[in-house]
């Protein structure tokens, strides 16, 4: 909403500084985005008449003019405007002036010096709108009531300032200048001056001329009409174009504009249009047939659907009720009988309609908030006061009123008490009153009684809002949180809260990616057309394609963080991310919302469709620096060791169905993390043709591990274990084993065969000499650490527990290196 | 003999006095105090001597010896210190020189923040509560007062999800947790919730469709609006010192009333008016308010013997205004060398 201040002079006492003016009502409720000068990026152009033109003595196309500027001589100007004559008045830019294209200074042009410029109504950052009797391509030949040497702000009407408000949605009243002078007056405590609105209309019975009947009065609840005769077409005059125009409304025609200005003033949309194409002069507001066709002004044709109202004469519709005149409702220049309407059309009617048809305009902005529905009449009179002011037509005396409005206004239970117990404040009831009734409520009997265009109010917290605003939330006073809560983060905020921070400890940069993706990134990361994964949560509205689903697995985003990373040249980089995949419900789980209700255990909402799990993942990613398979596998190794999971096994990607992420790494590189059969997890080597699709010019390791599963595998309690007693033996262990054989496996039958007394087993060669690669073995050699807690072991129990490994070892083809 | 004796000590000083090295000083002990050493010779001649001059020589003896040990200690002490000051001298090292690293990573910069933010609520009595990110109508809209062609509905842009006739979406807003806790929790509540929310606003400098929010919510009996301006107060002075100052202005959301907008002074120029804070002095914080009574009775809640406020924080804006960051997109790029800054 912007809103000219010269117009809101005309309700309220509105001389304040304009920035304290912002400020305080700000405060109060009616936010001020920002304001603005009108013309204040013109400076230092004045009225000149022009005393004489003559021609330049080098150019054809150059006169040159001596101009009366209000001052002791005249000036000279040189100009090309063939549309200036002797004696016109016209608006020169001086030596120094600034304009909205940039600076004027005096020059000489072809030879003659010229001390300024004629500015043409573009040049003054004007339309023809503004002034429709300007050459808009000439210079601009003043035809107002000035003085010469007059600054063109007062002579042309420049001068006035327009504050751009937000206005919420619950406040539409404030969407017009009445209801801001309303605000303005509640704000700094004066008066209000708004007169009812009368007009003297000349003799004439409407209904001779004009009938309307309502057929959905729940939809349309008021429809007042009158007529205007002989009417005379014409721009409308300066004063209204410039409220107009200091509104961001652009003037038209005297009869559009009439229609706007009401619409602004008051907020109530109202609409002219020409009796002759009212067939049947008959006006009918009902419902739209199924199928039922109109062209809209914009020079659409639309299909209506019989939910939708319209405004029709006795065989088509002219307009959409609130949203739309029909393309041959307008005014015309040779219109010469026109209806006024203003009515009043249920919010959500015209709302719903609106989104239909994909049709906004001024008016439905404003029905659908809701207008004052009490208003209707009192507009309609405004319009044709300001008719007969502007001497635009005949206004018939008699008006057509179909109400069938509640007039019961709304009302709420009035108790300061209450108000200051639940604001925390102490303000007295004579204050409390003197607020609302500054804002139009009434308080009579206990009850606070609501105007009819506050249509936001309906409980005691309103209320409370009311005196809050206007006695100020700044001076509320503060105080500190009263009573003894406890709080604690939860066993899954903490473990998540370990994760990450264990995870930044081994080197992690912690990245944040969005939670939806591109569905190309199924085919990126070559997953197989039934992969489970492409079962997605789509998004029907998306922003594009990129990010039109919502992710079922994490890696994608990190390979693409990745991808940006490499791409911007930095060397390495090591990263991991705690979010959430989304995996579509399956269908067999039910979907009831509001069966949980801790108070009234009753199920409140049943939907058929079932929301998405949204399991929380931990995802790494590295490439450059010392990146390889082991360091990937190091940090995990060391995550599981933080978060005390033992004994977890890394089989091969390759060999299960887990992770359908396998397909994106290398399938002899690339592990599933196993506890207790459990799968944590998969890591590994990016496959070098996903490698390749994200344009990643060097090997790249990722890996993801489900956090859940990591939270119910972890050990929940750490016990001490007694420091030892007793020395550790150590045997030292060097074996030829086939090239495939795992070495997870060599250490499986080493602890088995060994038994309590094994303290630890640490691989410290893996040795392979051209013989051995020529047969298909590698050498491993193991350091094997045994302790017992009871005593010193003697040399026969080491040697007997090696025995047992060495035949263990044998059993799976492993031999003792020679 | 005591002649020789005072000659012995005087010479063992005298080389003593010369020596450099500890080596050489054991030398010196084996050639003077040794078995086979020159005092020693020389006491063996002391039964030569009469029965009066024995004690006299004997008493001289060892003191000359005891004054020969004490020269060597002191020297051996010194020849020590000597040579620990030139390796400590050898031993110097360009101490400008970088240090070793171990690897060490750093958090996201939205996640130091919500820590910090979590840390600040868990100190005040404030539980942390989790809401699904894909949620239904009733929780995202119809709960809080949003029905279905409220014209709020709006202002948020909301992405829905395909097959579910509009019934299932995005959050738009932290919100919809605050339905999830009433319904599943009596009075007295006191939790934040943060978490991503999803708009459909296309990306640039300041929008991005997908960003966090921080929800808080309290319900007890007898909560007030100072009570909630009193929370917001110490929260910002927490997180922006002692001098910071908040403004309350009028607002309008669908789920709470009264509803305020908060705007903490501009960290830049403090309040005096700047570029920074378009000359306002104070930049837009948060949205705010007293729980509506149509949320806690939707929610199973007595709006006449419970009250309660709400709060909901813009994570983004919050990490651009504590780094200075000026463009949102960098938080989601996730280039090292932005990271590495936090």
């Amino acid at each position: 909403m912007n809103l000219s201040m010269k117009w809101l002079g005309d309700y309220v006492k509105a001389d304040m500084p304009i920035k304290d003016f912002c400020h305080a009502l700000t405060m109060s409720g009616s936010k001020v985005e920002c304001y603005e000068k009108e013309g204040s990026n013109i400076s230092n152009v004045v009225v000149g008449k022009i005393l004489s033109k003559g021609p330049h003595e080098n150019a054809d196309a150059l006169f040159v003019c001596q101009v009366d500027i209000g001052a002791e001589a005249p000036i000279q100007i040189v100009t090309n405007a063939k549309n200036v004559k002797e004696g016109d008045l016209v608006p020169v830019a001086l030596d120094g002036a600034v304009l909205p294209e940039g600076k004027i200074k005096k020059c000489k042009m072809r030879g003659v010096e010229s001390f300024g410029m004629f500015c043409g109504i573009d040049t003054l950052g004007l339309t023809i709108h503004d002034f429709p009797y300007a050459d808009p391509e000439g210079v601009f030949v003043i035809e107002e009531d000035c003085k010469l040497g007059e600054d063109i702000h007062t002579a042309i009407g420049l001068d006035d300032t327009s504050v751009e408000f937000e206005i919420t949605s619950n406040r539409p009243d404030c969407l017009s200048v009445i209801g801001l002078a309303r605000e303005t007056a509640a704000t700094y405590g004066t008066e209000l001056n708004v007169k009812a609105p009368e007009f003297k209309g000349v003799d004439g019975d409407i209904n001779a001329m004009l009938k309307v009947d309502i057929h959905n009065t729940e939809k349309c609840q008021r429809y007042c009409a009158g007529i205007v005769r002989n009417v005379k077409i014409g721009p409308s005059p300066r004063w209204m174009r410039e409220r107009l125009r200091a509104s961001g409304v652009r003037p038209i025609n005297n009869f559009v504009d009439i229609t706007n200005y009401v619409m602004l003033e008051y907020g109530q949309p109202m609409h002219a249009f020409d009796l002759r194409y009212v067939e049947g002069a008959h006006i009918n507001v009902r419902n739209a047939k199924n199928g039922e066709k109109i062209m809209t002004l914009d020079g659409v044709e639309r299909e209506l659907t019989e939910d939708m109202l319209v405004i029709a004469d006795e065989k088509k519709p002219v307009a959409v009720a609130g949203i739309m005149g029909g393309e041959y409702s307008g005014i015309m220049t040779d219109t010469t009988t026109v209806v006024f309407e203003s009515a009043y059309f249920e919010p959500t009617q015209v709302r719903r309609t609106s989104k239909a048809l994909r049709l906004k305009s001024d008016a439905s902005s404003r029905y659908e908030k809701g207008v004052d529905r009490l208003i209707s009449m009192t507009c309609l009179k405004r319009a044709f006061q300001l008719v007969e002011e502007l001497g635009a037509g005949e206004v018939l005396n008699t008006v057509i009123d179909c109400d069938y409005t509640d007039k019961t206004p709304a009302t709420v239970d009035f108790s300061a008490e209450w108000i200051n117990s639940f604001l925390g404040t102490d303000i007295s009831e004579a204050d409390m009153i003197k607020y609302l009734e500054r804002l139009d409520f009434k308080v009579e009997n206990g009850m606070v009684i609501a105007p009819s265009f506050r249509i936001d109010i309906g409980c005691k917290a309103d209320i409370a809002e009311e005196v809050a605003r206007i006695y100020g939330y700044n001076n509320i006073p503060s105080t500190d949180f009263r009573g003894v809560a406890r709080a604690e983060f939860t066993d899954e905020q903490k473990f998540v809260r370990t994760l990450r921070n264990t995870a930044v400890a081994l080197g992690g940069y912690e990245i944040a990616t969005y939670s939806f993706v591109s569905p190309k990134y199924f085919d990126k990361i070559k997953l197989p057309a039934d992969s489970k994964l492409r079962k997605v949560v789509k998004i029907v509205n998306p922003l594009g394609e990129d990010t039109s689903v919502m992710r079922t697995s994490t890696i994608p985003s990190m390979l693409d963080v990745l991808s940006f990373n490499y791409n911007n040249r930095n060397e390495k980089a090591c990263l991991f991310e705690i979010s959430k995949e989304y995996i579509p419900a399956s269908e067999e789980k039910p979907f009831i919302n509001g069966d949980t209700l801790a108070n009234n255990g009753k199920q409140k909402h049943q939907y058929s469709y079932s929301l998405p799990d949204e399991p929380q993942r931990l995802t790494i990613g590295m490439y450059g620096g010392e990146s390889d398979f082991y360091t990937l596998k190091g940090m995990i190794e060391q995550i599981l060791a933080e978060l005390k999971i033992d004994d977890v096994e890394y089989v091969r990607a390759n060999d299960n169905d887990i992770f359908d992420e396998k397909y994106a790494l290398h399938p002899g590189r690339s592990a599933v993390i196993l506890k207790d059969e459990t799968p944590l997890g998969i890591m590994g080597e990016v496959h070098p043709e996903v490698q390749e699709t994200y344009e990643i010019g060097v090997k790249t390791y990722v890996a993801k591990l489900n956090i859940p599963e990591l939270m119910s595998a972890a050990a929940e309690k750490i016990t001490y274990q007694p420091l030892p007693k007793f020395p550790a033996t150590t045997r030292d262990l060097s074996l030829l084993v086939d090239e495939d054989m795992p070495v997870a496996e060599l250490e499986k039958a080493i602890k088995n065969a060994i038994g309590k007394i094994l303290e630890k087993v640490t691989l410290f060669d893996v040795y392979r000499s051209d013989d051995m690669k020529n047969n298909g073995k590698k050498s491993i050699a193991y350091s094997i650490s045994m302790r017992s807690h009871e005593g010193t072991l003697t040399d026969e129990q080491a040697d007997g527990a090696m025995k047992r490994v060495l035949k263990a070892l044998n059993a799976i083809g492993a031999e003792l290196r020679g | 003999m005591k002649e020789q004796l005072e000659k012995i000590e005087a010479l063992a000083k005298q080389e003593l006095n010369s020596c450099t090295e500890i080596k050489a000083l054991d030398d010196l002990r084996i050639k003077f105090l040794g078995k086979k050493g020159e005092l020693t010779a020389i006491l063996k001649q002391m039964g030569q001597l009469s029965a009066e001059e024995r004690p006299v020589i004997g008493q001289l003896a060892n003191k000359v010896r005891a004054d020969i040990e004490e020269a060597l200690s002191s020297k051996l002490a010194s020849l020590k210190a000597n040579a620990q000051a030139a390796k400590l001298a050898e031993e110097k090292i360009d101490i400008t020189l970088p240090g070793k690293h171990s690897p060490f990573g750093k958090l996201h910069p939205l996640t130091k923040v919500e820590n910090e933010i979590r840390e600040i609520f868990i100190g005040m009595g404030f539980n942390i509560a989790d809401g699904p990110e894909i949620d239904d109508d009733y929780h995202v809209f119809e709960a809080l007062n949003l029905p279905p062609d409220h014209p709020a509905r709006d202002t948020q842009d909301t992405f829905y999800i395909e097959g579910t006739n509009e019934s299932v979406l995005l959050r738009t807003q932290t919100s919809s947790v605050q339905v999830h806790v009433m319904e599943n929790q009596k009075p007295p509540i006191r939790i934040i919730s943060p978490g991503r929310v999803f708009r459909s606003d296309a990306v640039d400098a300041t929008h991005s469709p997908l960003f966090h929010q921080i929800e808080g919510l309290v319900v007890d009996k007898g909560i007030t609006m100072s009570d909630l301006k009193g929370t917001l107060e110490m929260l910002m002075k927490k997180l922006y010192g002692n001098d910071c100052k908040l403004r309350f202005r009028p607002h309008h959301f669908p789920f709470t009333e009264p509803s305020c907008e908060v705007d903490i002074s501009c960290f830049n120029c403090g309040g005096k008016g700047c570029s920074m804070c378009k000359d306002e002095g104070y930049i837009e914080l948060l949205g705010a308010g007293m729980v509506h009574p149509k949320v806690l009775e939707n929610c199973g809640i007595d709006s006449n013997e419970y009250s309660g406020f709400a709060f909901g924080l813009g994570l983004e804006r919050m990490v651009m205004g504590r780094y200075d960051i000026n463009d949102l997109r960098l938080l989601y790029e996730n280039d090292v060398r932005f990271l590495e800054q936090f």
